[in-house]
């Protein structure tokens, strides 16, 4: 490739428009943040004792961010970049200055117009957070001097050295996690014996000490350098070295490593945690359901939540004895098996008549069908059977012999789920390698090919639907019997909805990335009615859910992680390009540009 | 003739809602022959192709496989007994590998040697798909993906093969490297039946050929009379 000397800009030349959309954007996520009311909600949550509170820092960080984003330059191939430098500090700093411009006309906004009305947060409290509970010039004073300085900081992360720039990502998202998870944290320590060290760590009023903050930032700062280097260059030598049947046995070895730290990590933590593992493993069931129908099938399921409810209401009528109308009290055993059979009619009733249908409007018909079975539990209609919006309640523990599986004791949640989760993973990765799963992705990817390939359409899909079906029902029943009570408002649209951005953020079709997806989102965010790891952002999670949709359809569609083949098909103009570029064939380049 | 038909139409009536189709039409397709059907845009091609598999019932008239009646007969009932598609634009399953390709070919045959087998024809066939068995079909370039979706139609033992318009979307070069291709595997015993709008380039190697105009089959004849039939010459042949 010819390197020719073009420059792009002289060295100090600032681009006006640049800094102005992006200073724009800030200021206007800045005042968004404030108005949905962030800010105001997450005051009380103390990161920093006396310093910093988790609602400041969301407005904190967004000065920052786009500093970074401002500078940001793409490097083209053929043509001399020019050396950042001051004139890049300078954008991030102008910036975040518009930024802070947005914060002050809020305050003045909010001082001289009232619209509470329809901006619930258009508040006093707002103002008097912005101000920091002086007059508007003091908090313009605070104010655009930290967002000019966040947006240099921002800015100047590209010119560090990537060692430093390291050293300052480690300290900073390792800062923060411990300060959001401070509870978690907590109890970890408490299963661990090891309460002084959270006691050092953490103020006695919630959040970090000034002290534990400054030390803390320095040990993560120095981990890279410690560990960095050595561990990558380990990998990367066994990857290389070693041999084959080794690395079958090391991973053979690896898998029980982390099958016995799943089975006796538990003991070791406490109850949120455990809680919280417990809702992940009801969700990737759920999660790892679906990535069958919609990951392997391509068939857009959004009322996957009905076999949810059927799995848990069917429980719930079999072995409560407050079922209104048939309550037979039978061992969670049995119902288990009944459930596996009325998953499966369902899956045929509602698959059967939306076989024929395709993409969109499968998606629409679903999502009818979805609601349909919420709205006959809520009946007044089937009342007097299922309990209309009563529910049925009293739903006794599941009886194992010598263990009893009941909610309020969150390890034995953990552990039937994660039976129920390890079956349904052996289902899926033997089912992807199989003539089904096969079938499955031919339909996905071209039905009527497929046909002519003598696959039977119907009975393929109808297949999906009830496997799927059954893995839902699955969690449902285990759910019942965890909560001890089922009501149709446990089984609203927003489930489906979630555990279809759970596949896709994971990764549609891929294994592994299901089981990470669901830890991401229901572990840490949480899911529709249970809370994560940040119990505090309970109120903005169906934010930050589509912000992160968002984000990862515009970034990263293939999801966190994806299969293969997700990635070759998305990236696939790149992909041709590279080939183009490599290939010195002039055959082949033609056959290429023809595909373009 | 006294041969039974491999396929055939006795007097075919299709219709989509209440839109007729194909109107009568007869077909015979002999084993080892090559057959091509013209006709332009809407004449009824596609739906010809879709009733020889099943995919469309017909009104009324009938199908015939080796001489029994097969309207009600499902797709995977015919490429059981030998009869497949190369679908128009190859339309391969972009997102599987090449090799996922071929095996989807033999969907319906459980011989797992006779599998093996076949894919080594293929490979000898077509040495530049072996190169490329894991790579993703989407990235293949035009003229690899006709092979694959050649190969993958040839993966179900076919007796006979539908091709629905096979030089559509290749570049110039190829569509006769293409031809060249449809009539070496004929030579080796395979009936073939193509669709097509390349009038010249097929009926310059088929034996037969019959021009299909709104659904009706308004010429039958053998290639050499086609050709040089004015009529065509002028409508099909871009003749004046």
């Amino acid at each position: 490739m010819m390197t020719t000397n073009l420059t792009l800009k002289k060295p100090f030349e600032l681009n006006w428009k640049r800094i102005l959309f992006w200073g724009s954007i800030c200021a206007l996520s800045q005042v968004f943040i404030c108005l949905v009311g962030l800010p105001s909600e997450l005051n009380r949550r103390i990161l920093i004792e006396s310093t910093l509170s988790l609602g400041y820092l969301f407005i904190l960080w967004v000065p920052l961010l786009f500093g970074y984003v401002v500078s940001k330059i793409v490097k083209l191939e053929g043509i001399e970049n020019p050396k950042q430098g001051a004139a890049d500090l300078l954008s991030g700093a102008l910036t975040g200055l518009l930024g802070s411009l947005g914060l002050v006309l809020l305050m003045l906004g909010i001082d001289n117009l009232d619209m509470r009305d329809p901006l619930i947060n258009w508040n006093p409290k707002l103002f008097r957070l912005l101000t920091f509970e002086n007059s508007i010039s003091f908090g313009s004073l605070v104010w655009i001097p930290v967002g000019v300085g966040l947006g240099t900081v921002g800015a100047s992360l590209h010119q560090m050295s990537s060692q430093i720039r390291k050293m300052t990502a480690y300290a900073m998202f390792g800062l923060f996690s411990f300060a959001v998870l401070e509870d978690v944290i907590g109890d970890l320590s408490e299963g661990f014996r090891l309460e002084w060290l959270s006691d050092m760590i953490y103020a006695k009023k919630g959040g970090m000490t000034v002290t534990s903050t400054i030390v803390l930032a320095i040990v993560l700062a120095l981990l890279p350098l410690l560990v960095q280097g050595k561990f990558k260059k380990t990998v990367d030598r066994y990857r290389s070295e070693a041999k084959p049947e080794d690395k079958r046995r090391n991973s053979v070895v690896l898998f029980s490593i982390v099958a016995v730290l799943v089975l006796v990590l538990p003991w070791f933590l406490g109850r949120i945690v455990n809680e919280l593992l417990a809702n992940v493993g009801l969700f990737l069931l759920l999660a790892l359901g679906l990535n069958i129908v919609v990951g392997l099938a391509g068939l857009l399921d959004l009322g996957y939540v009905a076999f949810f409810a059927v799995g848990g209401y069917t429980t719930a009528v079999l072995t409560s004895p407050n079922s209104p109308w048939f309550s037979p009290e039978t061992h969670f055993g049995i119902s288990l098996l009944v459930v596996v059979v009325m998953a499966t009619l369902a899956g045929l009733l509602i698959g059967a008549p939306v076989i024929r249908m395709r993409g969109d409007y499968l998606a629409i018909v679903t999502l009818g069908f979805g609601e349909i079975i919420r709205l006959l539990f809520l009946s007044d209609w089937l009342k007097p059977y299922l309990g209309g919006s009563q529910g049925i309640t009293n739903i006794p523990a599941i009886d194992l012999g010598p263990w009893e599986v009941r909610g309020a004791d969150p390890r034995s949640v953990f552990y039937m789920v994660l039976a129920f989760c390890v079956l349904a993973i052996y289902v899926s990765w033997r089912l992807q390698g199989s003539r089904l799963g096969r079938s499955w992705m031919a339909i996905r990817e071209d039905e009527s090919v497929a046909e002519v390939m003598g696959i039977n359409i119907v009975n393929s899909k109808l297949m999906a639907f009830v496997v799927g079906a059954v893995l839902a029902s699955f969690s449902g029943a285990v759910l019942a019997a965890k909560v001890g009570s089922v009501f149709p408002k446990s089984f609203e649209i927003l489930v489906s909805i979630i555990i279809l951005v759970v596949v896709i953020v994971g990764g549609m079709g891929s294994i592994t990335g299901v089981m990470v997806g669901s830890l991401v989102l229901i572990g840490i965010l949480g899911g529709p009615r249970q809370p994560g790891l940040l119990q505090e952002f309970q109120n903005f999670k169906l934010l930050i859910y589509g912000a992160l949709l968002v984000f990862m359809m515009l970034k990263r569609p293939e999801g966190l992680v994806p299969t293969a083949r997700r990635t070759r098909e998305l990236h696939q103009e790149e992909y041709l390009q590279d080939a183009w570029l490599g290939d010195d064939e002039s055959e082949d380049r033609e056959e290429v540009g023809e595909q373009l | 003739m006294t041969e039974t038909a491999l396929l055939e139409f006795r007097s075919v009536n299709t219709h989509y809602g209440a839109v007729h189709i194909l109107k009568d039409v007869d077909l015979a397709i002999y084993p080892g022959e090559m057959v091509c059907l013209l006709g332009g845009n809407a004449s009824g091609k596609s739906t010809t192709l879709k009733t020889l598999l099943g995919m469309v019932t017909p009104t009324s008239g009938e199908v015939l496989l080796d001489g029994e009646v097969v309207n009600d007969k499902p797709t995977s009932y015919r490429v059981i007994n030998g009869v497949t598609m190369v679908p128009e634009n190859r339309r391969l399953f972009k997102r599987l590998t090449v090799k996922e390709n071929l095996e989807l070919g033999a969907y319906l045959r459980d011989d797992s040697e006779g599998i093996e087998e076949d894919l080594e024809n293929i490979y000898e066939l077509f040495p530049r798909v072996k190169e490329r068995l894991s790579q993703k079909a989407g990235t293949l370039s035009g003229g690899e993906q006709q092979m694959v979706a050649i190969g993958r139609a040839l993966m179900s033992r076919p007796r006979v093969l539908l091709m629905d318009e096979p030089s559509m979307g290749l570049a110039p070069a190829l569509v006769q490297q293409n031809f060249e291709l449809i009539q070496q595997i004929h030579e080796e015993g395979m009936a073939i039946f193509m669709v097509e709008q390349n009038a010249n380039m097929a009926l310059s190697i088929a034996d037969r050929g019959w021009v299909l105009q709104t659904g009706r089959v308004v010429l039958d004849d053998t290639a050499e009379a086609l050709l040089s039939n004015p009529e065509l010459r002028s409508s099909y042949l871009g003749e004046s």
